[in-house]
């Protein structure tokens, strides 16, 4: 049988692919390459076009116009059956009326494999449930069903595995322990994992490379540390993570040590970090790269004076400020209990600080909390 | 409250249960009772026990003849209905088509329609057309008016089939043959089996329409009716009883096996 299902590898490659529903535009001339071998997330909040794009790539939905490709081949009008691509799917869709080791041997049935019984075994051996063969799917727990959801897409030896939220149904510490083995199963089988989600913590703890979506479009795509030190746009920058957005001016923008104003104060804004295409910006800076002390200490870096603390929260590791400045808007700190001085409290005046490096600017012209309502961590 | 007002509101269910219960089953075991009721003219009065109406059934002239026809039509009303039925379950099921609202509605009209008036109606209907009344119009009339329970039936476990499901099948490398040969069917199969059950029970019971439509073919509700105006042959219970019992069989193997299959121990 030499088709595209068997035959097709290489770099999942989306070219101007657009699904639209009627009116609302799903996934609006996506551009994207997942190289061979790599562990891929796509990150957004729900409605942002995430899951659309894998049902096209699975064949479970027709895009509306674009091209999608496995190395060289096209599959973009491929029926799902002929193409070399398995999913995972949410709530697993495990078959309830066939036992486990059918489940997992449906694939290899339908293809005509020889070998069945080994590579079942094989299969089973990876999520370590050989025990279990003999059972139906609901006598098993939610985190057995989705080792063998698992287990029955990736005994096919596909060139693409899809997940699509795949840890949503478990619990937290469930989830904590299968993203270690999901991620250490990838790099085992060396097949391409492209992971749907919207929970960013389960992105960057497996994936290699994450795009962001939003409103069907990539907001940004890099590696975690990348996406998380320098965002690109505001709903970046609160989606990913929490981040304090400061309106200012450019005032100078070339070299290591640009010069922004915010409220009459000038900070430094590495050219490299700074994305605003005019002089209005947005000066970003993580709550947890912050230092704060009592008004009046000595500290270096970027400054910022005449804040008052109107909220501290004690909550173990660190405490959590809510800063008042005095152009009324409210800066977020995380301050590590690690230096034995009592915690600020509520109406201390403070000055607070950071490496200029850390520092990063966005375009001033957008929405200051974008993505921040989609983030689950805030509130 | 004392004592016997608490065992009462404790046991409230039980009492409850136990009287609607008994308000079902009297009539049953009465069937069974006089089953065994040694009478010769009119089963009506409890004459003494005896076996011999269970060791022949048969023996009340015509009965079995009767009983033949009905299972006979029962089989065949069956058959035809629950392909239609299941065939029509599913493109109404799965299906958007022009006037799919229209046709759910209209699927109902057998089942609200009086089955006096229907089977007046199919006589005219057969009579007009030249049929003459008899076993295939009984028949034409069975199937008639199983398939909207059929196609209700089945449509209700369509509908609760998660659609995941064939997809998984899909993206396991069934093409749509496969996927509805290995996942569809034996996923819908229960509901198939439940609505063929319940289109052989309306068959076998159906007086009404039957009566309008069969000519001089008897059946066995008809030979009930008929026969109560002289005096019902005890052989009569016999068969309703045997009836019940064959359907409890069913169901009891029926929840044995649906039992296994989903794997509770």
């Amino acid at each position: 049988m030499v088709d595209a299902s068997t035959s097709a590898h290489g770099d999942l490659t989306l070219k101007n692919l657009t699904k639209s529903f009627g009116d609302f535009v799903a996934v609006d001339d996506l551009d994207l390459v997942i190289p061979e071998g790599s562990f891929f997330a796509l990150l957004g909040p729900s409605g942002c076009g995430k899951t659309t794009t894998l049902r096209m790539v699975a064949g479970l939905e027709e895009p509306s116009s674009g091209s999608i490709f496995i190395g060289n081949t096209e599959i973009t009008y491929e029926k799902p059956y002929k193409r070399p691509v398995n999913t995972v799917f949410q709530n697993y869709a495990l078959f309830p009326h066939l036992s486990i080791y059918e489940n997992v041997a449906f694939g290899l049935r339908r293809r005509g494999v020889k070998d069945v019984d080994a590579q079942v075994q094989k299969a089973l051996e990876l999520v370590e449930l050989t025990h279990l063969a003999t059972r139906k799917p609901n006598q098993l727990s939610g985190g057995q069903q989705q080792r063998i959801a698992l287990a029955r897409a990736i005994v096919n030896r596909p060139a693409l595995l899809l997940l699509d939220e795949p840890l949503g149904a478990l619990d937290l510490k469930l989830r904590r322990a299968m993203q270690i083995e999901l991620k250490w199963i990838q790099t085992e089988v060396g097949i391409t994992f492209v992971h749907v989600t919207h929970d960013q913590e389960e992105a960057m703890t497996m994936a290699d490379t994450i795009a962001v979506m939003n409103e069907g479009k990539i907001e940004q795509m890099g590696s975690p540390a990348d996406l998380y030190d320098n965002p690109r746009t505001a709903f970046v920058a609160n989606f990913l993570g929490q981040s304090n957005l400061i309106k200012g001016s450019i005032i100078e923008r070339a070299g290591e040590a640009g010069v922004v104003d915010v409220f009459g104060t000038k900070l430094a804004l590495p050219a490299a970090r700074n994305h605003a295409h005019d002089s209005s910006v947005l000066v970003g800076i993580r709550p947890e790269k912050i230092r704060i002390a009592p008004a009046g200490s000595a500290m270096n870096g970027n400054i910022l004076e005449g804040g008052v603390i109107s909220d501290a929260s004690y909550i173990g590791v660190s405490t959590q400020y809510q800063v008042e400045m005095p152009w009324g808007q409210e800066l977020m700190v995380f301050e590590q209990n690690d230096d034995g001085t009592p915690p600020l409290a509520k109406g201390d005046p403070v000055i607070m600080s950071w490496e200029s490096i850390f520092t990063f600017g966005l375009a001033g012209d957008q929405d200051a909390t974008a993505g921040s309502e989609a983030n689950p961590d805030s509130e | 409250m004392n004592r016997a007002t608490r065992w009462f509101s404790r046991n409230l269910i039980r009492i409850y249960a136990f009287v609607g219960f008994t308000y079902l089953f009297i009539p049953i075991i009465y069937t069974i009772a006089f089953s065994f009721n040694a009478s010769t003219k009119s089963n009506l009065v409890w004459v003494g026990f005896t076996w011999n109406n269970w060791l022949n059934p048969c023996g009340a002239p015509d009965v079995c003849n009767a009983l033949g026809n009905s299972l006979k039509i029962g089989v065949l009303a069956t058959f035809f209905a629950t392909i239609l039925g299941t065939l029509m379950a599913f493109a109404m099921g799965r299906y958007a088509f022009k006037g799919r609202s229209i046709v759910n509605i209209l699927i109902f009209l057998p089942m609200a329609t009086p089955e006096i008036v229907m089977g007046a109606s199919l006589l005219t209907m057969f009579i007009s057309f030249g049929f003459n009344p008899g076993f295939w119009t009984i028949v034409i009339a069975h199937v008639m008016f199983c398939i909207s329970f059929v196609v209700v039936t089945v449509k209700a476990r369509i509908a609760s089939l998660d659609p995941r499901l064939e997809q998984a099948a899909m993206d396991l490398y069934a093409d749509e043959r496969e996927t509805f040969r290995r996942v569809t069917l034996p996923l819908v199969a229960p509901g198939i089996a439940a609505a063929a059950l319940l289109a052989f029970s309306l068959s076998f019971d159906d007086f009404i329409i039957t009566n309008f439509n069969s000519g001089d073919v008897n059946t066995f509700p008809k030979f009930v009716y008929i026969s109560a105006q002289r005096g019902l042959p005890p052989q009569a219970n016999v068969i309703g009883s045997s009836m019940f019992l064959i359907a409890l069989i069913i169901v009891l193997v029926g929840q044995f096996v649906g039992r296994k299959r989903a794997g509770v121990r």
